[in-house]
């Protein structure tokens, strides 16, 4: 089984140089772009790809794309990797940080050459220090390499890659919000239309990408739409980083095909639950995702598919609950996150997702009523795609309005025992 | 026009708008907070939602937020859709959830969009049952208090603060439901429109101080459309009254005028008419500059008929901030020979420039919202965030046209206030900016150039002859300052819409001449242009219509004669020329009348000083710099003796004539008097309203319909209910009675709807948010730019002051605060007012071996003064600056060499 | 007043972009990363240097979790409170860590040695529980490992 994005990462040693990296082939995607393509050949060809968005969204990466006016208008244009992973049960972006960066950077250098963006940078979060470090280190070798910079690679196409390493906040994933906080300001998210391809980094025509997604760039472009799309089980394309979080016997990450079942990868690779657990349900894609419970086990992971079970794939890093786990105490962790990662600009999430905290802090303690369930199903309601600013208190919606709904039972004991059952 | 379907019937929409503003056009109750006609949308409150339907059987919808919602051809719209009420009355319990408790005691109550939008909602029971989040509340100030805990966060505060008045010391700080609306630490909020804050926000976080002192809630309060006296741009107000005294003054919407908005002098200024200082009663005195007798009507007009004795001359000094009205009738009193306009001879002449060249040149003079519309802005020689604070805060709005241009092109509607700030970044529609020194205004701007008034006005004549060769001009010296006139001739040329400020604050006839002349070039090359001239009061330009003698002229016929009698209306002529001249012409005097509404130099030295009614207790007309007239009508019914001036020398005219009644006892009959004998006037006919009109058949209420204690307000006096006081000058009433349909623009005198409390019920009176009010907006424009113009040039005079080594140019540096005369008698506004100061180019400073904030001393003509220096890096070495008209200071004529020195 | 070593690492970041108000965020981990937190002075001394105003550069200061204006320990320990760290029995060692040092979250020991913060999630969560001290990151905690791991720290 091929694992194009993996293959030559090694989370035990150190990430190869960029000269051992184009020893096995690296930067080739760059030079058959640069060379033998011109940028609209290059978002023709990704667009064939169907290459979907590895940031949550699953959006075509092709057409965003060619959304980015190509006139000579003289103004900058920018590509910007989103690099903020801050979703809670996620750690895929990390690994490809930490693990080869000049697969990024060459993905990256490509994006930009199709979209003639002049600058790029990677909007790295906070806490991933070693992962600045070593791409840092990458950057640094790119450019000496003559693979960044002025008149690269002698095609006439300049390139300056900047990285820009955050100062926290959950919502500068947004990819509005990023474009803020990237421009020195506060990180609301900004209202689309009108679109980054249109007005954004310095109300410039801009595409932002996950990291993930970038990464799969070099690797279309040296090999070509079929050959990705034969990658998948499913008419999606491509492999994706599936991770399982909990209490599992191998929590961990794996480069697999899309359509690979959920409890392939639960039982198979993550080795089931440990000894005394059962499983009770998971977040397929990181906390804004939906519940899925043992009837979902069967489903594959890929967009379409965990759509029409109700959930979203998202990240594809899964969080299970265990039986050994209180649901409640488990949103509570959940919509506290989100709660206190709200931007504060439009009043449904502001001021919603801190009642739902607190309700559901009170049903944990013993202290909650049913009328409280009304609320919080009231809010699941009130919080959806278009009545919010963003897609924020949408995502924090997701696990409360599923886990209302299939951990009924243990909501309602909470109440009416006024205890956790699961606080001895 | 497009065809849009809202809840099943059919309307016309303008594709241009949102769907909200279109909604509220045609006067639909669509909650909403944080869209403003002024600042656009937004989407954060999220409490505008409508239902959209895909077509005719989409029977589910989807809710968006109408403010955000383009209007498009066949566009399917829900209102009142159940889901989408549900929604909307979600997020005000959302909102509720922290909301304090407040109302009772909060100012705001009465007049809260927050309770209108919770009424108009139908939430009401807390389900909540948790604690709320509170705030440490700031010092902003005097003008502006703040109580965090109140706060919506519906981000309008920062949004009109930093976004549209262009302020920098108001932020949001922090985030999530902590999202908190002040500065970095205490202190005055330095914007010179903080006051709108008390406007737009819709609760009670920021709310008027000044009004804390002596509040009263709406509902409470007795009203009058109005216009401001601080300064010559006339924005339109309402002035607002409870037991006989002025409240407060809001905003009144004036589409063509000042929109939504007033500055802080024009808001807080108020506060003279209820001071300390005010003369209330008449007061004769045996002996000049001793203690003063108190006196009746009746005696005071026994002694006048010695005033006004057969033979007897009498000389009227005018005034530039006394309504058209009080001029004309001591006009008449004096007589057409002796009427003098009580303005500095230098000031008069200015004035005429400007006055002749506007009637004469076919040059349009521009109101406000024409000003916002320039794409390019040329400003010569005036302060205007000083002398003319909403002139500068339309060139900020002006500057803005590039970025909405830019937002055009990438198909971003203008309304959607965010991406248009993002795709602008920091491009501006050009501004040129040229005083002696800088101010706020500068950063707009694409260039400045700092220097004496002499080459200012020659950079100006250079820019009128490179746009016109017909223009004389001269080629400057200074390769820069040429190359910047002809970037500045060709950015001009090149505009759609251009448009020269100038003013005669400068005191420098050259600067009108060369603004004049820029305009001139324009208009006859490219026909295109607009010229502003800020003049120094608010009926400075109404006065100049009236053809009084030079003050100076007055001051000259003292030395040479006795004058028998002079009145002087409304004036501080201490402030019009020198102490020793007007200290002769006082003394050459034998009487002295003053007719005036505040103590001050001249009162003391009156023999018979009346009491004058000010602008809340009176009714007149002003003209302002754009020529426009408009009315303030009266709000306090005069206690004690205080009249109208034209009232009073309506007496004195009975007296001089020995007739048994007054020719003017209404109002309507001084305004026929005088449409009749100054043609000027003839307009004023037709547009305002006699004391005669009715609607259906009512007078117009003062008072809204809960006015309250009514029979009981005076019960301490007098227990009986006193008769309803009577208007017998205009279509107004003291009481709540009267018609409930929407008024004139003109009558306004309080903004209400059913459902509509707040502020907010101006959008009822408005065809559309932010354009003009429905019937037209107030005012009348006495000047048009004239058909077939002789285009004629003024030459460059020469003399150019020379200024030796040792010797300063002493320009003027006039201050919002504190330079205006009525408004610094406000008891909270002259906190506000600096100390006298001058400044000093730091390397000037330097070699006279002056550090910042010493004292130093001033010499200029024959005035000498201890005055404090502030070190000033814009201003050129051998220039000073000399805050002028602070109260004590006194009259200097600037610019003018003088001598600084330790 | 921004050292000199401030400004040239500020101006370095000033580089990248075509405005140097586009730095705030930037120039506030620079200060911060010099003395720890970000104080008022250093708000306005920031503000000043980029030339935009002090409210300018604490409404952006006070947005982001990871600045911080009010002093912190020498050592600022973020523990992990994030859903699959909670799964992984962070609470356990957050009452271990608070009681060793006596402080709870948002607060720093008397001594001013440790800081203890809050941070969801740190992206680690297939070797949970995690924590930060400074800029160094641990997983796999115990209460063992993480005793040990903080009296490593001065």
């Amino acid at each position: 089984m091929e694992k194009p994005l993996t293959q030559h990462i090694n989370s035990l040693s150190i990430p190869l140089t960029l000269k051992e990296y184009q020893k096995v082939g690296g930067y080739a995607g760059v030079r058959k772009a640069l060379k033998e393509m011109t940028p609209g050949e290059v978002t023709g060809m990704v667009k064939a790809s169907n290459l979907l968005g590895r940031g949550g969204a699953g959006f075509p990466t092709g057409t965003k794309w060619s959304l980015v006016p190509m006139d000579q208008d003289q103004g900058a244009k920018y590509l910007v990797c989103n690099a903020d992973e801050m979703e809670p049960g996620t750690f895929k972006d990390r690994y490809l940080l930490e693990g080869n960066p000049h697969q990024l950077i060459a993905g990256m250098i490509i994006a930009a050459y199709a979209i003639q963006a002049g600058t790029a940078y990677i909007f790295l979060r906070w806490a991933y220090k070693k992962a600045e470090a070593i791409l840092r280190d990458a950057i640094a070798e790119a450019y000496e390499a003559g693979l960044l910079g002025k008149n690269i690679l002698g095609t006439g196409y300049d390139l300056e890659m900047n990285i820009h390493s955050s100062a926290g906040r959950y919502i500068c994933g947004e990819e509005t919000a990023l474009l803020n906080s990237l421009e020195g300001k506060r990180a609301t998210p900004r209202t689309k239309p009108p679109f980054p391809a249109i007005s954004g980094l310095f109300g410039r025509p801009t595409v932002v990408n996950n990291v993930e997604t970038l990464c799969w760039i070099s690797h279309i472009v040296e090999n070509g739409t079929d050959w990705f799309k034969g990658l998948s089980l499913t008419e999606t394309g491509g492999t994706k980083l599936f991770g399982v979080s909990g209490k599992v016997k191998r929590p961990g990450l794996w480069e697999l095909p899309l359509g690979t079942t959920v409890r392939e990868i639960l039982e198979e690779h993550a080795g089931g639950m440990l000894e005394g657990h059962g499983f009770r349900g998971l977040l397929p894609g990181g906390a804004s995702t939906d519940f899925l419970i043992e009837e979902h086990l069967d489903i594959e992971m890929d967009f379409q598919t965990v759509a029409k079970a109700g959930s979203r794939m998202g990240t594809g890093t899964m969080i299970i609950l265990d039986d050994k786990t209180c649901p409640v105490a488990f949103l509570h962790n959940i919509e506290r996150f989100f709660a206190l990662e709200s931007c504060g600009f439009c009043t449904p999430c502001r001021e919603g997702l801190p009642w739902v905290e607190k309700i559901l802090l009170a049903i944990e303690s013993g202290n909650g009523r049913m009328e409280h369930l009304d609320i919080l199903r009231f809010q699941t309601k009130y919080l959806a795609p278009g009545n919010t600013f963003c897609a924020h208190a949408p995502g924090a919606a997701e696990p409360l309005q599923s886990g209302l709904n299939y951990f009924h039972d243990d909501f309602v004991s909470h109440i009416n025992k006024k205890k956790c059952p699961w606080k001895s | 026009m497009i065809k849009i379907q809202i809840d099943g019937k059919y309307y016309d929409a303008d594709p241009a708008k949102n769907l909200l503003e279109t909604c509220l056009a045609l006067g639909l109750d669509i909650p909403h907070f944080c869209y403003h006609g002024a600042l656009g949308s937004v989407g954060a409150c999220r409490l505008c939602a409508v239902k959209k339907f895909r077509n005719a059987d989409d029977q589910k919808g989807k809710i968006v937020m109408s403010c955000m919602e383009p209007v498009m051809e066949g566009l399917i719209i829900s209102t009142e859709d159940k889901e989408v009420k549900e929604f909307r009355a979600a997020v005000i319990e959302g909102l509720m959830t922290n909301h304090p408790h407040d109302c009772p005691v909060c100012d705001e109550g009465g007049e809260c969009h927050l309770q209108d939008m919770t009424v108009m909602t139908g939430h009401n029971y807390r389900r909540f049952d948790f604690k709320k989040r509170t705030y440490q509340n700031q010092d902003l100030g005097q003008f502006i208090h703040h109580e965090m805990n109140r706060c919506i966060q519906c981000y309008r505060c920062v949004r009109f603060y930093r976004d549209y008045a262009g302020g920098k010391d108001l932020n949001a700080f922090s985030s999530r439901n902590n999202v908190y609306f002040g500065r970095t630490e205490d202190g005055t909020l330095e914007n010179e429109f903080s006051g709108n804050l008390v406007e737009i926000c819709p609760t009670g976080v920021f709310t008027d101080k000044t009004l804390m002192k002596h509040y009263t809630r709406k509902w409470d309060l007795s009203n009058a459309p109005s216009v401001c006296v601080h300064c010559s741009v006339g924005c339109n107000t309402i002035a607002s009254e409870r037991y006989d005294s002025l409240r407060r003054i809001m905003s009144r919407y004036n589409g063509e005028v000042n929109g939504y908005f007033l500055c802080d002098r024009g808001r807080f200024g108020y506060e003279f008419v209820n001071d300390e200082k005010r003369i209330r009663k008449a007061v004769i005195r045996s002996k000049r500059e001793q203690p003063a007798e108190e006196t009746s009507d009746e005696i005071l007009y026994s002694t006048l008929e010695n005033t006004f004795a057969p033979g007897k001359k009498v000389i009227g000094i005018g005034s530039p901030r006394a309504s058209l009205e009080s001029n004309y009738a001591l006009s008449v009193l004096a007589g057409k020979d002796n009427f003098y306009t009580g303005i500095s001879g230098k000031e008069q002449q200015l004035t005429k420039t400007v006055v002749d060249f506007l009637q004469q040149s076919g040059i349009e003079t521009p109101s406000l919202k024409q000003i916002e519309k320039a794409d390019a802005v040329l400003i010569l020689g005036e302060d205007l965030v000083n002398t003319a604070p909403m002139i500068a805060l339309a060139v900020r709005e002006a500057s803005r046209n590039l970025g909405k241009a830019m937002a055009t092109k990438s198909g971003i509607p203008t309304w959607n206030a965010d991406p248009v700030i993002q795709v602008a970044q920091d491009f501006k529609s050009p501004v040129f900016i040229a005083t002696p020194f800088k101010d706020s205004l500068d950063e707009l701007s694409e260039d400045t150039f700092r220097g004496t008034y002499d080459a200012i006005a020659n950079l100006g004549f250079t820019v009128a002859s490179i746009l016109n060769s017909q223009a004389p001009g001269l080629k400057l010296k200074n390769e820069e300052q040429q190359a910047l006139a002809e970037k500045i001739a060709t950015t001009l040329r090149n505009a759609a819409n251009p448009l020269i400020i100038s003013g005669i604050t400068c005191g420098d006839e050259k600067v009108i001449q060369a603004a004049c002349n820029i305009a001139t070039s324009l208009h006859s090359s490219e026909n295109k242009g607009m010229l502003s001239v800020v003049l120094p009061e608010c009926n400075s330009m109404g006065l100049a219509f009236m053809d009084g003698k030079l003050f100076d002229d007055a001051i000259s016929l003292s030395d040479k004669e006795e004058i028998d009698t002079l009145i002087i209306l409304e004036n501080d002529v201490y402030r019009r020329a020198t102490e020793e001249s007007v200290d002769q012409l006082l003394k050459k005097s034998k009487q002295v009348i003053v007719l005036d509404q505040l103590t001050n130099k001249t009162t003391f030295k009156a023999d018979i000083l009346i009491p004058s009614a000010t602008f809340a207790e009176s009714e007149g007309t002003l003209v302002n710099n754009e020529g426009r007239a408009q009315r303030y009508y009266k709000t306090i019914v005069n206690k004690d003796q205080v009249k109208e001036s034209w009232r009073w020398l309506a007496e004195c005219i009975r007296i001089k004539n020995n007739a048994d009644a007054v020719q003017w006892k209404k109002f309507d009959d001084i305004v026929s008097s005088m449409i009749s004998d100054i043609p000027a006037f003839k307009k004023l006919k037709d547009y305002f309203s006699d004391a005669d009109f009715r609607m259906i058949n009512e007078k117009i209420p003062r008072q809204p319909m809960r006015y309250s204690g009514r029979t009981s307000i005076n019960a301490k006096i007098a227990v009986s209910e006193t008769g309803i006081r009577q208007d017998i000058d205009s279509p107004l009433t003291f009481s709540m009675e009267g018609t409930h349909a929407i008024p004139p623009s003109s009558l306004t005198p309080f903004y209400w709807a059913p459902g509509w409390n707040s502020v907010q019920a101006e959008n009822k009176y408005l065809d559309v948010p932010n354009g003009k009010t429905k019937g037209g907006d107030s005012g009348i424009r006495l000047i048009e730019p004239k058909d077939n113009p002789t285009n004629s040039y003024f030459k460059p005079t020469g003399e150019n002051i020379e200024i030796q080594k040792g010797e300063w140019l002493i320009v003027p540096v006039y201050q919002i605060f504190g330079s205006e005369e009525l408004s610094s008698s406000a008891s909270t506004l002259a906190k506000r007012i600096p100390e006298p100061f001058v400044y000093l180019n730091p390397k000037d400073a330097e070699e006279l071996k002056i550090k910042d904030k010493e004292m130093i001393q001033l010499e200029i003509s024959t005035v000498n003064l201890s005055i404090e220096v502030k070190i000033e890096e814009s201003i050129g070495q051998g220039i000073a600056g000399l805050s002028i008209s602070l109260p004590g200071m006194p009259f200097i004529d600037l610019p003018g060499k003088g001598k600084v020195f330790k | 007043m921004l050292s000199e070593e401030e400004k040239k690492e500020i101006l370095k970041e000033v580089k990248q972009y075509p405005y140097p108000s586009a730095a705030c965020i930037d120039a506030l981990k620079i200060v911060q990363g010099h003395r720890g937190w970000v104080s008022d002075e250093a708000v306005k001394d920031i503000a000043q240097f980029l030339d935009i105003s002090n409210e300018d550069v604490d409404g952006v200061a006070t947005f982001y979790s990871r600045i911080y204006r009010k002093p912190v320990g020498r050592n600022v320990i973020l523990l992990c409170d994030g859903v699959s760290c909670m799964i992984l029995g962070y609470e356990s060692i957050y009452e271990h860590i608070s009681k060793k040092l006596q402080i709870s979250y948002g607060q720093t020991t008397p001594d001013n040695r440790y800081t203890l913060l809050p941070i969801s999630c740190l992206g680690d969560c297939d070797h949970a529980p995690s924590m930060m001290i400074n800029n160094d990151h641990y997983n796999h905690l115990t209460l063992e490992t993480a005793d040990n791991i903080i009296d490593n720290y001065k």
